[in-house]
């Protein structure tokens, strides 16, 4: 995939920053999109709209906080495709598998700047910044999580589960 | 070498025999929980993964709804969240759903009616799920998505965590309880210390600890990132487990050998702990806060990490015969209609009342700045519940700090962050 970044290098960027409590009376993605980041940066969707940005760069531990799946959904539904962060907190780690938004360890945030373009080999396990002509390899995600990757999230899992156990029978 | 407990549990709740630190297992879950914020999503997740099938919930009697943020429903959005908890239950025939007037904070509710057992796995869509680890159960928080495929399979995929051993010595200093010994420790390793990880509490300090100080600690083990805190069941768990109706339990022998780091915590040097804004790791002794003269709006006294009878008791003992500062709020929040019962028998309600604070009905309420309590731009609470982050109790622009019980109720009486011993 390939895409342009819009960077905020903070760590602990947790979930009461990505979608306020405030805002969970709602599940639509639309409506949690609208407010997505908001207490961290007032103008989010307008820089993001500027840079034409889908990828998010951000400092560790990036999600920490409640279990809310809102928050990968509503980043997810801002248009945000791809997560690139030294580290994720488990919760939002695994909420961010589960609903098929792609997510990416990667420690050396230095190397992407607001604006860049990216394009990422998920097969290879290489991120190019087109940039500036620099590539980067990354280590891909355990074979048990390119499964659930593969079909676009646990949903589509646990029904091909129930399929395989239903032939099975 | 010998499994850690996490280990072992989890190994008798999934095919694969042979285990260790770093596999991803699907396991057989015990329980399963969500709320008014989780649940909704979960149901729509659930319905998608049935539709077209036969298929039922995978187990009526091991679904747990509580419908607790933002109850009693605070508005029109959220009462129709509640509503899609409440025609579920009704449909899937959940016997564990809790209406307003019977239920409590999750995380003191499930406890308190016997619904946790040390050995049992245990998922909630809820980051303060860990706190059963304080029962001897794994349990761990997971999203909406990962409780709507558990509803429906009663299934969940684990990475199996390595532990970290936490070994607190020494003697408590007055006025130090298991929350300071928590954010004391985050303090420590920061809130990514733990990601990951299970946070296993053990030592004499432990040992000795009240199952409310436990249920503290564990609840918190979230905030340093872990999977779940842990402490071996022993005389204490044995007691309370009967107390809430449960004789017969399974253990296993506390041989834990393989941790991935062990710390040691020396207790005689720590003081009470408040953690600063904007986050649970930003920790100072309360000496030096003390010494900083920080006024406060708000005290807050109560959630899953400190709503329990113990808590109000030692918030009780301090108001009595005093007066909350006229320029503060005080919102005391009893974890569950039960320790609300119990706090109303042994006077608490009305020394708090006396003294000038409320009583509100259960409710994570101004926690997450859900209600019940919201902060404006520039205002400042103490509280004794788990996060600090920005704008987590209301306005960006507003802080929180966090402490234990005692704190806050002093506080609540001075008007700025103060330690019982200044009383």
């Amino acid at each position: 995939m390939k895409g342009k970044v819009i960077k905020y290098p903070q760590e602990n960027i947790n979930t009461d920053l990505i979608i306020p409590a405030r805002y969970l009376v709602d599940i639509n993605p639309q409506f949690l999109a609208e407010h997505c980041m908001e207490d961290l940066d007032m103008e989010f969707h307008k820089n993001k709209n500027n840079l034409q940005a889908t990828i998010l760069v951000s400092g560790s531990n990036f999600g920490c906080g409640s279990s809310r799946e809102q928050a990968p959904i509503a980043l997810k539904a801002t248009g945000i495709e791809l997560i690139i962060a030294p580290s994720f907190a488990r919760i939002f780690f695994r909420n961010a598998i589960n609903i098929g938004l792609p997510i990416l360890q990667f420690s050396d945030i230095d190397a992407f700047n607001s604006g860049d373009l990216l394009d990422i080999d998920f097969g290879k396990g290489v991120i190019e910044n087109i940039t500036t002509s620099k590539s980067y390899s990354f280590s891909k995600f355990p074979a048990f999580l390119q499964k659930i990757i593969k079909v676009h999230g646990l949903i589509n899992f646990a029904r091909e589960q129930i399929a395989n156990s239903e032939e099975g029978s | 070498m010998d499994l850690t407990i996490s280990e072992k549990i989890i190994r008798d709740h999934c095919e694969q025999k042979d285990l260790s630190a770093g596999d991803f297992v699907l396991v057989k879950i015990d329980k399963c929980l969500g709320n008014d914020i989780t649940a909704p999503k979960a149901i729509e997740v659930f319905e998608e993964i049935v539709e077209g099938t036969e298929r039922s919930v995978f187990d009526p009697s091991k679904i747990i709804l509580t419908p607790d943020h933002f109850t009693p429903n605070k508005d029109i959005a959220s009462a129709i969240q509640c509503k899609i908890l409440k025609d579920f239950a009704r449909k899937y025939h959940i016997q564990h759903y809790y209406e307003v007037g019977k239920v409590g904070i999750e995380h003191c509710l499930l406890p308190e009616q016997g619904l946790i057992a040390p050995s049992e796995l245990i998922i909630g869509a809820d980051s303060h799920t860990c706190t059963y680890g304080a029962l001897g159960a794994f349990s761990t928080g997971v999203g909406s998505t990962d409780l709507g495929v558990a509803m429906a399979l009663g299934e969940c995929w684990l990475q199996v965590p390595e532990t970290l051993r936490f070994k607190y010595t020494g003697q408590l200093n007055k006025w130090v309880s298991g929350k300071d010994l928590i954010l004391y420790t985050i303090g420590k390793i920061g809130v990514d210390g733990a990601t990951y990880k299970v946070m296993e509490f053990t030592g004499e300090i432990i040992n000795n600890l009240s199952m409310a100080n436990r249920f503290t600690m564990c609840n918190m083990a979230i905030e340093a990132g872990a999977k779940t805190g842990f402490i071996f069941p022993d005389k204490i768990t044995e007691q309370y487990l009967k107390s809430v109706g449960i004789s017969k339990f399974k253990t296993y022998e506390n041989n834990n050998t393989k941790y991935h780091e062990s710390i040691e915590i020396d207790c005689n040097t720590i003081e009470p702990q408040i953690a600063l804004p904007h986050l649970p790791s930003n920790t100072k002794p309360i000496s030096e806060v003390q010494d900083m003269h920080i006024e406060i709006d708000q005290a807050v006294i109560g959630s899953c990490t400190n709503g329990r009878i113990e808590d109000l008791r030692i918030a009780a003992k301090i108001m009595k015969d005093n007066k909350i500062h006229p320029s503060v709020r005080c919102i005391i929040i009893p974890g569950t209609p039960t320790i609300q019962f119990d706090a109303l028998k042994e006077g608490l309600i009305e020394i708090f009342l006396k003294a000038g604070a409320i009583v509100s009905p259960p409710t994570c309420g101004p926690c997450l700045g859900g209600h019940m309590g919201i902060l404006a731009p520039g205002e400042r609470a103490i509280s004794t519940t788990n996060r600090n982050f920005m704008g987590r109790m209301g306005h960006k622009d507003s802080e929180v700090y966090l402490s234990n019980p005692a704190i806050a109720a002093t506080s609540a009486l001075k008007g700025f962050i103060a330690s019982p011993e200044s009383m």
